[in-house]
């Protein structure tokens, strides 16, 4: 279970540009919900997935793990329960190393980094097992570079290598904003088949009103640091594009756009 | 002959600072300036424990620890003091002059009525009659081809696998749960250890310590590491360590070729002028792969 209680989050605090983006904003996130996010440009999605690992700092508030207060704890520490695939297909990879090179690397998650060998040749079957489910052709190409593969490609592999150790939780970065519509519909079937096999607690920021809708179990609205639609279950279910779509009007007649 | 010994003799033992430069200039993508300091502190070190009578042999693993912990403070003042790399590097390359003159002693030392790791009674029972003006060639490849395959032993290791990683890609080594800066911490360590333990293979090779030896090894070093992997960057079956190593070697023969037109004191020119071609020869091949591309 994650729980983000009463965040503040300052922007360039302590200048004439000082922007508040949440004030006492609260989220729970029950185990195993897969929670869809949407909101307009600058509505603090980003920022809360940011806050939740620990890549930014907060002004107050807590974020708890399970009931453990993580606050304090520095990114990298978090990440041990946490797998994050980025917008930016190249911030999964390693560029400069080979498929081979780069699943042994995240099939090492959590354990030592130490001076035997990195690459397992026994889990090499499993590594071509896993990137065949992709259908991208990827497992003959083992020893190819990632540098040169596509985006759509590298997305997968990314998808794949953070969720290949056991995690509790996924932060979905608008991770199929990137992509063709093609690769984005393989990589959110992907996506939901991972979720659901691991049962994952997901969060995941999507400016796609349709996979919001139709992925997932819970949907949230953010607008201005604050959700405006936390929709779960049944009701979420019930949900349309259309209606999400009618609120969005509404928020830009608000702000005078 | 005479000259093509010499130039072998001293592409190697600059091979080894190479492999050093190669770590953190290719792999951590990290301008490190500590080796101008870090090379005459391997010398230093050297320097003082010879004329304390402790066996020759013994200085090359303690020049490479030496050179660990220089590593490891650029690392620190990097990492946990946040300060910009080429400012961490020329930091510490500072504080290193003048803890290179406390441990030297003086400026210069001269290390000719010592025994060395080239001179000395188990070398001299081994290279006899005609092997004897091949001696020291035959050290110094012993020892750089050591650091070599240590080296690509290590690249393929778990360790050395994050260490490519953090150059490449930080955010990936985060996402894995590392801390990317005691990464990049470990990575200048090794890389300034080999520079090190370069600094005290090239003074028992001169048999003299040189404060100002270190003046332009960085340049030296990327040149070389430049010059390798820009060269045989179509050769796959080549590894990189040992596109390095031949770079070095490279390096040192076109010196070698242009000082002998010139005058001694034109030395630092030529270098200069040596690494702006090579730099400018570089590029241009990048630019080409790109329109053919």
């Amino acid at each position: 279970m994650l729980e983000l209680r009463e965040i503040q989050k300052y922007y360039n605090p302590g200048t004439v540009n000082e922007m508040c983006l949440f004030q006492g904003f609260n989220l729970k996130v029950e185990q195993g919900q897969f929670v869809s996010v949407v909101g307009s440009n600058g509505s603090g999605k980003t920022s809360m997935l940011n806050i939740i690992c620990g890549s930014i700092p907060i002004e107050a508030g807590q974020i708890l793990i399970n009931g453990d207060d993580i606050t304090k704890k520095k990114e990298y520490i978090r990440n041990q329960k946490i797998g994050r695939v980025y917008q930016n297909p190249a911030v999964g990879t390693c560029p400069s190393m080979t498929i081979l090179e780069n699943m042994s690397l995240a099939d090492n998650k959590g354990k030592l980094y130490g001076l035997s060998l990195g690459i397992n040749r026994q889990r090499k079957e499993h590594y071509r097992e896993l990137l065949a489910q992709l259908g991208l052709g990827l497992e003959d190409k083992l020893d190819v570079k990632v540098g040169s593969l596509s985006g759509g490609q590298r997305q997968a592999m990314a998808l794949l290598m953070s969720t290949m150790t056991p995690i509790e939780f996924l932060i979905l970065d608008e991770h199929t904003a990137a992509l063709d519509p093609k690769t984005a519909q393989l990589i959110m079937e992907l996506t939901d088949k991972i979720v659901k096999e691991k049962k994952l607690t997901t969060i995941m920021v999507t400016h796609n009103l349709r996979y919001a809708v139709e992925y997932g179990n819970r949907l949230i609205m953010m607008h201005q640091g604050e959700c405006i639609i936390d929709k779960a279950g049944i009701e979420k279910e019930k949900m349309e594009t259309e209606d999400i779509l009618k609120r969005f009007n509404e928020i830009s007649i608000e702000c005078g756009n | 002959m005479n000259m093509i010994i010499t130039i072998l003799e001293q592409g190697l033992i600059y091979g080894i600072l190479a492999l050093g430069v190669y770590i953190t200039y290719k792999i951590l993508d990290f301008p490190d300036l500590t080796v101008d300091g870090s090379f005459p502190l391997g010398a230093s070190v050297t320097a003082m424990l010879i004329t304390r009578g402790v066996n020759p042999y013994l200085t090359l693993p303690i020049a490479f620890g030496v050179g660990v912990l220089a590593g490891v403070c650029t690392g620190l003042i990097h990492v946990k003091c946040k300060v910009r790399d080429l400012l961490s590097g020329i930091i510490m390359m500072t504080a290193l002059w003048s803890i290179n003159l406390y441990i030297a002693g003086t400026a210069n030392v001269p290390l000719f009525s010592q025994k060395t790791i080239f001179k000395n009674d188990f070398t001299s029972s081994i290279f006899k009659g005609a092997l004897a003006p091949y001696a020291t060639l035959i050290i110094v490849l012993i020892i750089a081809l050591v650091c070599k395959v240590l080296l690509d032993a290590y690249l393929r290791t778990k360790s050395g696998f994050l260490l490519r990683a953090v150059g490449d890609n930080d955010t990936l080594v985060t996402s894995l749960a590392k801390d990317e800066g005691n990464v990049k911490i470990l990575g200048l360590a090794l890389a300034n250890g080999l520079v090190s333990l370069a600094g005290a293979v090239f003074c028992q090779e001169q048999r003299v310590f040189e404060i100002s030896m270190g003046t332009g090894a960085i340049v030296i070093g990327l040149a070389s590491v430049i010059i390798g992997t820009s060269l045989f960057k179509n050769l796959s079956f080549l590894k990189a360590t040992t596109a390095v190593l031949i770079g070095s070697i490279i390096y040192k023969a076109c010196v070698a070729i242009a000082i002998r037109q010139f005058e001694p004191q034109s030395m630092k020119l030529i270098t200069a002028v040596l690494f702006l071609v090579i730099l400018i020869l570089s590029m241009d091949r990048k630019k080409k792969v790109k329109t053919n591309a």
